[in-house]
């Protein structure tokens, strides 16, 4: 199986690597490779996909899926499958991945990778807890690890240094149809955010967040909630993409200022619901082909951050500070966080979640440098998928499992084939 | 009415993603091919995917023994019949310099195998009056050229043999399209720079398209038309000092 020599990049096309890289599209070519590390479509923003001067290997072709027992809703797929072609597949049928997040792109090897999060995580958590066998090939051999093993929970999260992913079996929930009904509320400002997130009752509910808007109006936003339904509504069947590099005033403070205020108006003073295409609740910005271009050559920055409920009045100045800032793009998002986490490593806790994009520039690195100084006060944490710029040191406060993690991990790869940029960035491998 | 499709070259990255898409709406699938263990995952993710039934067929387009046997089970099928290739093999023109017995091979798999298949099962698919042949050819068949004008020419011969087939066919109902691909994203060009590369994926929903309108020649990328008008109205004495 060759590789060829490829310069690639995170989602936020701040960070790039150069390296070969190779792309198994059987069972055979991917038991001919090395041991290195893997990535599936790169959805992680920062370098956890990015593997510089060192091998790399693409498992987007390995998508197939493998078995599915409709009595338990087991669905086995190679790594390489999307959640958004899953999702397409099965709903139809009726049957759902019980945890999505917020892009189809990502892969069932990223998703365990990362123990990713939907817009259930309150109800369901995280997608570790609907996985039920993982294939791993180690540097020593092929093993499949099951919930309950140290091993298993190593892997949850574990930024593929257990062991290459080839396959899984995920859980699937049961759902009526393949769409979503939708209730959109305006929410007037922070405390009205925070509260309608606190009393939601339905399965799925995130917040966006204007994070332009100042003074009463900070943390004003549009609260979604859903539920699977079955029907019939119009489907886009176009996408669009993105032809080129956007200049860098596209996203500048008065575009942002407007999209964000028109954003917020299009949702009625009294609320709605709408019947929406599955896709179109959970994977909204993938209609857009490469709208990461939109940032301009330079890339952007994720800031992804949770910390726990007590801590709300912290995330609260870390948003003013944002909204001061001028700084945010009106990719915004407020989200309440349940308990459940599946691995060591994994990010959610229970609490509050805010992501928001900026674009790759001085200023804005420097605010997001601050944002983590106060993550790290409010006892909260960064999470793998978005960070670009954390430091190993605040990282290890925010992951007190890390060391056993690491033991667990050093005796599957005591040679460090599998790190990554991240984990190097981050010093995740060793000691301290 | 039951759709059923057989998929010559199943397992090759260009056919995937189309294979994943008729099986999604419902068509008995069989999937020809050599490598029967991945024939099999293919013929799995089918039946999760939504098709009603998945069978593997052994399928070399070097040997045509079991061709009669393969159309006579396809003839017992009920409701539209359709048929798709997917095979042929690109070794580098230079590796063909070096050694020419390799053409023999390089015309039996883009042309004499696949045409042979095709021969058999058109009575069949006259008879019924209705259903669909793909053939997978490509650009490159437009215009032989320094870089692969062996795989070129097998593929010009296949385009030839799908207008005629095309000719003989569509008088009984039965429709003949030709796909003329440029680069795709495959293990073939995984890693190069080419111009106007496209995915298989796109691939996929241009012949879906195709099918749907009955055109008869479709290039995928689209651009490829365009650009192979250019190309074939070259006069010979300039594009015969041309290298690209």
């Amino acid at each position: 199986m060759s590789f060829s020599e490829i310069d690639y990049a995170g989602w936020g096309r701040a960070l790039r690597a150069q390296g070969p890289v190779s792309r198994p599209e059987s069972a055979a070519d991917l038991a001919a490779l090395p041991a290195a590390p893997a990535a599936g479509l790169r959805r992680s923003y920062g370098d956890a996909a990015l593997n510089d001067g060192g091998q790399m290997i693409d498992m987007s072709r390995m998508n197939r899926l493998l078995a599915f027992a409709p009595e338990t809703g087991d669905l086995t797929v190679e790594a390489g499958a999307r959640i958004g072609e899953i999702a397409a597949l099965m709903a139809p049928q009726g049957w759902l991945p019980a945890v999505m997040p917020g892009t189809g792109f990502a892969t069932v090897g990223g998703c365990i990778g990362q123990d990713v999060h939907g817009k259930n995580h309150h109800v369901s958590g995280s997608f570790g807890a609907h996985v039920t066998a993982i294939d791993l090939i180690q540097p020593g051999g092929r093993v499949t690890t099951r919930p309950g093993e140290p091993l298993f929970r190593a892997t949850c999260g574990g930024l593929g240094q257990t062991g290459l992913i080839a396959s899984a079996t995920i859980r699937l929930k049961r759902v009526p149809g393949d769409i979503m009904l939708v209730t959109e509320q305006r929410a007037r400002g922070w405390d009205e955010h925070l509260a309608l997130l606190d009393g939601s009752k339905a399965s799925y509910c995130v917040g966006w967040i204007d994070a332009t808007a100042t003074g009463a109006a900070m943390g004003r936003g549009i609260v979604e909630e859903g539920e699977p339904a079955r029907g019939i509504v119009k489907r886009r069947d176009t996408t669009s993409r993105v032809p080129m590099d956007a200049p860098h005033f596209a996203l500048a403070a008065p575009i942002v200022h407007a999209f964000n205020w028109a954003y917020y108006h299009r949702v009625p003073a009294r609320g709605r619901s709408v019947a929406r295409p599955l896709g179109d609740f959970f994977f909204p910005l993938d209609r857009i082909h490469d709208w990461n271009r939109l940032y301009g050559q330079r890339g952007f920055h994720q800031f992804q951050c949770v910390v726990p409920l007590a801590s709300a009045p912290a995330l609260h100045d870390m948003l003013s500070e944002i909204a001061e800032s001028g700084l945010a793009s009106p990719l915004a998002v407020l989200k309440r966080m349940g308990p459940g986490r599946a691995g060591h490593l994994s990010f959610p806790m229970e609490g509050y979640t805010l992501a928001i994009d900026f674009p790759n520039r001085e200023a804005a690195r420097a605010l997001i440098a601050r944002l983590e100084d106060r993550t790290a006060e409010a006892g909260g944490r960064l999470y793998f998928a978005k960070d670009s710029l954390a430091r190993g040191a605040q990282i290890r406060a925010m992951y007190p499992e890390l060391p056993e993690w690491q033991e667990i991990v050093t005796d599957i790869d005591p040679e460090g084939r599998l790190t990554t940029d991240l984990i190097r960035r981050l010093n995740l491998r060793s000691a301290r | 009415m039951t759709t059923t499709w057989i998929v010559l070259g199943a397992t090759s990255a260009m056919a995937r993603p189309l294979i994943r898409d008729l099986a999604a709406h419902g068509a008995v699938m069989y999937l020809a091919g050599r490598d029967m263990a991945e024939l099999e995952k293919l013929a799995a993710d089918c039946r999760i995917a939504g098709a009603p039934e998945a069978h593997t067929v052994k399928f070399d387009a070097r040997d045509a023994s079991n061709y009669a046997e393969i159309v006579h089970n396809l003839a017992a099928t009920e409701g539209t019949l359709n048929a798709i290739s997917f095979v042929g093999t690109m070794p580098e023109q230079s590796e063909i310099d070096a050694s020419p017995d390799l053409i023999a091979g390089v015309v039996m798999d883009s042309m004499t195998g696949p045409a042979t298949f095709l021969t058999r099962l058109a009575p069949v698919m006259e008879a019924r009056g209705n259903g669909v042949i793909v053939g997978i050819s490509s650009v490159a068949g437009d215009r032989g050229r320094l870089g692969n004008y062996v795989y070129g020419a097998a593929k010009a011969a296949f385009s030839t043999y799908l207008s005629g087939l095309r000719n003989r066919l569509g008088r009984s109902g039965v429709h003949v399209m030709t796909v003329k691909p440029g680069p795709v994203d495959t293990p073939m060009t995984f890693g190069k720079k080419m111009p106007f590369m496209t995915t298989p994926e796109a691939v996929a929903k241009d012949i879906l398209r195709g099918i749907e309108k009955r055109r008869n020649v479709i290039y995928t990328a689209p651009i490829w038309r365009l650009v192979m008008a250019v190309i074939t109205h070259i006069p010979e004495p300039v594009f015969k000092k041309m290298s690209f």
